[in-house]
């Protein structure tokens, strides 16, 4: 990374074994909601009971809805003799109770360590009395101590991707659409965007129902939505894939692997956030479908911009401390270069290796300007930020400490969002969610100055 | 209703359609979705509130991300316990093994929080891959000159309540090593509250105004010397007695301490717990100012609750809670606003709690050990009641389905305790079971043209 002098990895005097206030989760959680935006899906731990109790916990304090997770519950004794036996029992249990169409299933530290071949439990499953009636089962490895929760999401994707997609000859009119770790009403409006583009597409994982649902006269057991497994199915005979995630690593995605087992074209982008990044966006889909953007997406494109310009100068050369997925951090980086705020830090708990690279392509008139760290914490980040004068704080709940200790006004963005209502109805993506994002900061900035001031002017 | 689980059907009872019987204890089935957690979160919830020890987890990332700073513990004065601490163990020191990471850890964190202990928990992996965790604390403790207690909470080796007693055993280290010379007679440890939005405050000014003195409170705004010198009260009050009985139990063999069961939820629990104090001690100023205060409190409280009563009156409860000890008292704080219980269960009762239960419910309602979503889902439809009462992972169950809630867990930032908290309490429940926007959901507008068309 060398060759990117705005990376710094570590800075003193943050040198610490310990991570202290982490800004990440662990692998299993991502693969757990990736599962979850799959249509008749249930989520299954292979692992100890605490897992999915903890994870339940933390998804459903972002969505305030039902999240579902089953584990094998391994005991001590499994845990000598292999959980063969347990897993037999869960999946058995889960089937009776939930009737799935499909479980993903993930692994965890636990397992990994005593070293459960997933392989050869699910081989025996499928060789046993009830091989018939079993739901489609996928198994994606997610130790805990290998990545964060982003890898798990991507590779519960790919995992599904790889068992399930084939090319049945048909014609490849389907789009596939890997968006990576959003909001559900960021993966709403990106359907919307593409019926209006008149492109069928594969949306993988699509929580935007399971995990955002109407109420309810009687209790569903797997919430209404999700991606289709068809769909799953077709994206073998898909007319291409896009994947969003500039950190992507080519070899371990969704739109890689089909791209190599079917001929599917993959299109890498980053996160379509900011005007920029969504021009990408709808550049490749203007491509891809032959047209140009429907006027309703042109006019949204043309009163962000206007915003801008009406905006600019509450913004201007302000500046900001962003965290979180590091693709995400990327697109908010994206953002904010593009309005004229200065992301003096940009921290992620990931460790691509891409980061900072990814960084210095989205923003590179703020060469210098901007100091990149993978693998952070929140307490590694507050020391660091402490220096930096910074103006406000872009991310989700978690830095609101480091927030408050720095006297700080948090725009809440991303996952999770703990402290406020409605996080997760939160739009990212494209001009629209721009928009949002926008009004937002602008009106925080100005908040905040209305509020620190002594005379309290009423017209700004 | 749903069938549940063969295995689970004989955690359910029903009082009056069956002899008692109900299964407890018992490990979770394999492929339910429990809404237990495990060993780790029993030790983690027990020990988290000492707020001048550091806690450190021992394993990847996980546990220590999901534990980091959640509870509305709070603390008079240092607050290293919202600090989240994590070897964060990669690949190859699960390969390596875990030793030198957790000793650097420990050293550097020492040196720079200045704690007046160390809480070292260990998670699935650290027990797989074989660290010795006992040794690397006793050889920081010695070289750092503070207690650095390791704390035995492996996730799958066993249950939640295993995680209570491994907590309670690295506790039980400190207890006895500090002086009690200045304890005066009339003396007591709290154990058990956890001091969720200030409740032991509200307790602790209680006994403070009885002439009551109160050497610790554990865990709720704990310090580590108060925990040192407990040893030196004349009796433990055991609230929570699930999480607590252990350390109850080794202090009264090791230094003679006798315990107390009590409760401070609810009026009448809270007023009883005062009284079997004063009794206890049996002196006649104590008792007499016991008496004073609680005529005091009650004097102000009633008539505030009076007018939630009128709008609760004959509304129906569901509980569903981690430890039993809360549902007694919760069933009969839901009596004295004139509400019901149709259904309460709990994630860790033991028989004798159960069997509890069943005595002061009313026919018909349900009992259940260790439940389910999906169970709880069908229950609350059976029963039709208008207010859930459980923790974070119940709430959206009953939102879904237009039912009240009221969240009685450690996340929740709302003092129930006390006659204070009580108050509270029936404004809480008041607020979500009279809220207009039940009227609007589909499954209680289908209820309400049932009934219309009936």
């Amino acid at each position: 990374m060398s060759t990117f002098p705005i990376l710094q990895k570590k800075m003193p005097p943050a040198n610490f074994v310990a991570t202290r206030n982490a800004c990440k989760l662990c692998t299993p959680l991502g693969a757990v909601l990736a599962f979850r935006g799959v249509e008749g899906a249930l989520p299954f731990l292979h692992g100890s009971q605490g897992c999915a109790t903890y994870m339940r916990r933390y998804i459903i304090s972002h969505f305030r809805e039902p999240m579902d997770i089953a584990a094998s519950n391994i005991s001590e004794a499994s845990t000598v003799f292999g959980g063969i036996e347990t897993f037999r029992q869960g999946i058995h249990n889960v089937q009776s109770q939930y009737h799935p169409a499909l479980i993903g299933i993930a692994t965890t530290c636990l397992t990994e360590t005593i070293g459960e071949d997933m392989n050869l439990l699910l081989n025996r499953l499928q060789q046993g009395d009830n091989a018939d009636v079993l739901p489609i089962l996928v198994p994606v490895s997610t130790p805990s101590y290998s990545g964060s929760h982003i890898d798990g999401f991507h590779g519960a994707v790919l995992s599904l991707v790889t068992s399930l997609s084939e090319d049945d000859g048909r014609t490849r009119t389907q789009v596939n659409l890997f968006p990576g770790m959003v909001s559900p009403a960021d993966l709403r409006y990106l359907k919307e965007i593409m019926e209006d583009f008149g492109l069928p597409i594969a949306l993988l994982p699509d929580y935007s129902e399971t995990l955002d649902g109407p109420s309810l006269t009687e209790y569903r057991k797997i919430p209404a939505g999700g991606t289709p497994i068809a769909s799953i199915r077709a994206t073998g005979s898909a007319r291409c894939s896009i994947e969003f995630g500039h950190t992507l690593r080519l070899e371990k995605t969704a739109a890689a692997y089909l791209e190599k087992t079917w001929r599917v074209p993959a299109h890498r982008l980053g996160m379509p956030i900011g005007a920029h990044e969504t021009d990408a966006f709808f550049a490749e889909l203007e491509q891809i479908a032959g047209c140009e953007t429907p006027q309703k997406h042109a006019l949204e494109r043309g009163r962000l911009i206007d915003a801008y310009v009406d905006g600019h100068k509450y913004v201007f050369g302000k500046r900001a401390i962003v965290y979180g997925e590091e693709d995400f951090v990327i697109g908010m980086v994206a953002f904010l270069a593009e309005i004229g705020v200065i992301p003096v830090l940009a921290a992620s708990g990931g460790e691509s290796g891409h980061f900072a690279e990814a960084i210095a392509e989205v923003a590179p008139d703020l060469f210098g300007q901007i100091t990149v760290h993978e693998g952070m914490d929140f307490l590694s980040m507050e020391e660091a930020a402490r220096n930096l004068k910074a103006d406000f704080v872009l991310g989700n709940s978690k830095g609101y400490t480091l927030s408050r200790h720095l006297q700080l006004p948090l725009v809440r963005v991303g996952f999770p969002i703990h402290d406020r209502f409605g996080g997760h109805r939160t739009l990212h993506l494209g001009y629209r969610g721009a928009q949002m994002l926008f009004d937002h900061i602008v009106n925080t900035l100005l908040e905040k100055k209305q509020d620190d001031s002594s005379i309290g002017y009423s017209y700004l | 209703m749903e069938q549940a689980l063969q295995e689970r059907q004989r955690q359910i009872y029903r009082k009056g359609e069956q002899p008692f019987q109900l299964d407890c204890d018992k490990q979770s089935a394999s492929g339910s979705v429990s809404q237990r957690a495990c060993v780790f979160c029993g030790s983690r919830v027990v020990l988290y509130p000492i707020a001048d020890a550091i806690h450190i987890v021992h394993g990847p990332i996980g546990c220590a991300a999901y534990t980091w700073d959640i509870r509305g513990s709070l603390s008079s004065g240092p607050e290293l316990h919202r600090l989240s601490f994590s070897t964060d163990l990669r690949e190859m020191d699960v390969v390596m093994g875990g030793e030198k990471k957790l000793y650097a850890a420990l050293i550097e964190l020492i040196e720079n929080y200045k704690p007046n202990a160390a809480f070292v928990y260990a998670t699935c992996i650290v027990g797989i891959i074989g660290d010795d965790v006992d040794a690397i604390c006793k050889r920081v403790n010695q070289e750092k000159g503070i207690p650095v207690l390791p704390v035995h909470s492996e996730g799958f080796k066993g249950t939640k309540k295993d995680g209570y007693t491994a907590a309670c055993d690295a506790m039980f280290q400190l207890v006895g090593t500090a002086p009690v010379d200045d304890v005066p007679p009339i003396s007591i440890n709290i154990l058990g509250d956890f001091n969720l939005a200030g409740e032991i405050w509200i307790i602790r000014e209680y006994f403070e105004k009885m002439g009551v003195h109160v050497v610790s409170t554990i865990t709720g705004d704990a310090r580590v010397r108060d925990i040192q010198r407990s040893h030196g009260a004349a009796l433990n009050l055991v609230q929570c007695s699930g999480s607590m009985s252990h350390l109850a139990k080794s202090m009264k063999e090791r230094w003679g301490i006798p315990l107390k069961r009590v409760s401070y939820f609810g009026i009448e629990d809270m007023a009883q717990a005062l009284y079997d104090t004063a009794e206890f001690f049996q002196d006649a100023a104590v008792k007499e100012r016991t008496a004073a205060l609680v005529h005091q409190e009650l004097s102000g409280l009633l008539p505030q609750l009076d007018k939630y009563k009128n709008d609760l009156r004959g509304k129906s409860a569901a509980i569903y809670v981690g430890g039993a000890f809360k549902a007694f008292s919760l069933v009969r704080a839901l009596r004295s606003l004139g509400m019901t219980t149709a259904l309460v269960g709990s994630q860790t009762g033991n028989r004798d709690d159960y069997e509890q239960l069943r005595e002061i419910c009313d026919e018909g309602t349900i009992i259940v050990d260790d439940s389910n979503p999906l169970e709880l889902a069908s229950f609350l439809e059976e029963k039709n009641v208008d207010l859930f009462i459980g923790g974070v992972k119940e709430r959206p169950i009953a939102y879904k389905l237009g039912v009240g809630f009221c969240d009685h867990n450690h996340e929740r930032k709302e003092a129930l305790a006390g006659f204070k908290g009580m108050l509270n309490f029936a404004r809480e429940v008041h607020g979500t079971v009279m809220s207009p926007v039940w009227k609007l959901t589909p499954r209680q507008s289908r209820q309400k043209a049932k009934e219309c068309a009936a």
